[in-house]
């Protein structure tokens, strides 16, 4: 099995069919859209203490975006908002091809290293990443 | 020139990427050598600038850069001084909505567009109404997704000032009944636009038989060079337009409070022009004309409809388009995203389009959140379509394997 059809078939086969976490439930958000392929998503995150208690997504586009998202929605668990910023700084190193100290920190995002290989899709992997990073930050919409 | 097996070797990017399989030509064409050595010439033999020099060099350049304004004229059959040289047709096609449309329109004027226009056609018009309280209105388009006259009269009158449309889609392929158009718009007084960046790698444009008012185009669809387009206008409108854009080489005489313009085009072309881009527009015009717009249609007709037989024989797909005058396909293959979809066709180095190709209103149309896009031009080969067909069959059957089957 090629490089592509293996990232595919991980991704697609269950957080695409089977979305965890989708639909909105009117915390913090942020939007975000790319306007030369339609991936449109927004993410929002129930932050409690500095603690990750609920991340949710909702959106349309192709299978890594959506996949991202759901993927994300369930990394981030509970996690202090120290370390969802560490996890989504070592995803972008993964996605940029770069050697990582305890990849496996990533759990289940570790199957979008094949993405490192198709640069054109990399703004696919990264789009509901970039949107709860902004919400980590406090750069929610309204 | 003969279109057959020697043709690629004109195209130099065959020699670095002997696998490529480039059907995106309606984003932009290959370039062929003559082009690019016509650049290479003006840059290593006169390259200095025009319209300014009392020396030989630059009196060569200026040669060279007024003989190409010559062979477009005659390309497009206008007369020199009713070639514009802009950056590309976008540019061309915002020149008319902000210095025609801006002096002309009035609020409750109406101008005509259509859910085809590329963004470039739609948005410097959208955007001028909102300004003059202008209203915008779309022709309807039929249940094929097409432009007719028929349609085009059902919101066409006595309020219509400008008429702004396609002639070819970049997305539909299909090629705008603009000469009854134009004839009723001109009936009543209205001023036709048209954009003719997809018209113009496919067809003879003849703007006299036509009639259009304004014709933009770029060079770059039509194996010319990035950076260089075409603003054709009648010379009686154009004379009565201002510039744009002042600077140098525009003007006759500058005084403290005064400027006179140059005349028609040269008002138009503030600051140094693109002048090796120029050069390699009109080398491409002469290719064109060498191979001939027969042959490049006839090409083009063949491996459209062989692409077409060949997709029609697999299920999972829509093919959205099949009446496409020319040789443009857009599909998708059901229930997979456009990109997800694209990532296969670039793993065997198949180039194609995936989105909404900057017509946002056409893929609403076809309540698709994008398509594929494959478009053919001349060094394209039956090769070619083989082996996209066989892409497009592995995909569907990669993609059904592990979504099971999608219905239409």
């Amino acid at each position: 099995m090629n490089d592509l059809e293996n990232l595919y078939r991980q991704v697609i086969m269950d957080h695409y069919k089977n979305p965890r976490n989708k639909g909105l439930k009117g915390f913090p958000h942020v939007h975000i859209k790319n306007p030369s392929c339609g991936d449109d998503i927004t993410v929002e995150a129930e932050i409690i203490n500095k603690q990750v208690k609920q991340v949710r997504h909702q959106g349309s586009g192709c299978s890594i975006c959506c996949s991202s998202a759901s993927v994300l929605s369930e990394l981030m668990l509970n996690k202090s908002v120290d370390e969802a910023r560490a996890l989504v700084s070592k995803y972008y190193a993964m996605i940029k091809g770069e050697a990582l100290d305890h990849p496996e920190a990533l759990e289940e995002a570790i199957v979008y290293q094949g993405v490192a290989k198709f640069p054109a899709r990399i703004k696919c992997a990264t789009i509901a990443w970039k949107a709860f990073e902004q919400i980590l930050n406090g750069e929610t919409d309204e | 020139m003969k279109i057959d097996a020697h043709i690629r070797d004109l195209f130099p990017i065959y020699q670095q990427q002997p696998h490529l399989v480039y059907l995106d030509s309606a984003a932009t064409s290959l370039k062929p050598q003559p082009v690019l050595a016509k650049m290479q010439e003006y840059y290593e033999q006169y390259g200095v600038n025009i319209h300014r020099g009392v020396y030989h060099l630059s009196y060569l350049a200026t040669e060279e850069y007024e003989k190409a304004r010559r062979t477009v004229a005659k390309f497009i059959n206008a007369s020199e001084e009713e070639i514009v040289f802009t950056k590309n047709a976008t540019a061309g096609l915002n020149m008319v909505a902000l210095t025609y449309g801006e002096t002309n329109l009035q609020r409750g004027d109406k101008v005509i567009v259509s859910e085809l226009e590329h963004h470039s056609s739609l948005l410097p018009w959208m955007k001028l109404c909102e300004r003059k309280q202008a209203q915008l209105v779309y022709v309807p388009l039929n249940n094929d997704g097409q432009i007719t006259v028929e349609n085009f009269l059902s919101v066409f009158d006595n309020q219509v000032k400008v008429v702004a449309l396609t002639y070819v889609s970049n997305v539909m392929g299909y090629i705008t009944p603009l000469p009854e158009i134009i004839r009723f718009a001109h009936a009543k007084q209205a001023v036709v636009v048209v954009d003719a960046a997809q018209a113009v790698p496919h067809l003879a444009v003849d703007v006299k038989a036509l009639d259009a008012d304004f014709l933009a185009f770029s060079a770059h669809k039509m194996l010319g060079p990035t950076g260089i387009g075409v603003l054709y206008g009648k010379a009686k409108l154009l004379k009565k337009l201002a510039p744009l854009a002042y600077g140098g080489d525009m003007n006759e005489s500058v005084s403290h409070h005064m400027v006179e313009v140059k005349p028609i085009p040269y008002r138009f072309e503030a600051g140094t022009p693109a002048i090796a881009e120029a050069l390699g527009l009109a080398k491409a015009c002469e290719v064109i004309t060498d191979i001939a717009y027969d042959r490049i249609r006839e090409h083009d007709r063949a491996l459209h409809a062989y692409a077409l037989s060949q997709l029609n024989k697999i299920s999972g797909l829509t093919v959205y388009n099949p009446k496409a005058d020319i040789g443009i396909i857009t599909f998708n293959i059901n229930g997979v995203h456009p990109h997800d979809a694209a990532t296969f066709f670039d793993q065997k180095q198949i180039a194609l389009r995936a989105g909404h190709h900057c017509a946002q209103l056409v893929s609403k149309w076809l309540h698709c959140e994008g398509t594929l896009r494959a478009s053919f031009y001349l060094y394209n080969t039956k090769k070619d379509v083989d082996l996209f067909v066989e892409t497009v069959k592995q995909t569907v059957a990669f993609f059904e394997n592990i979504l099971g089957k999608q219905h239409e």
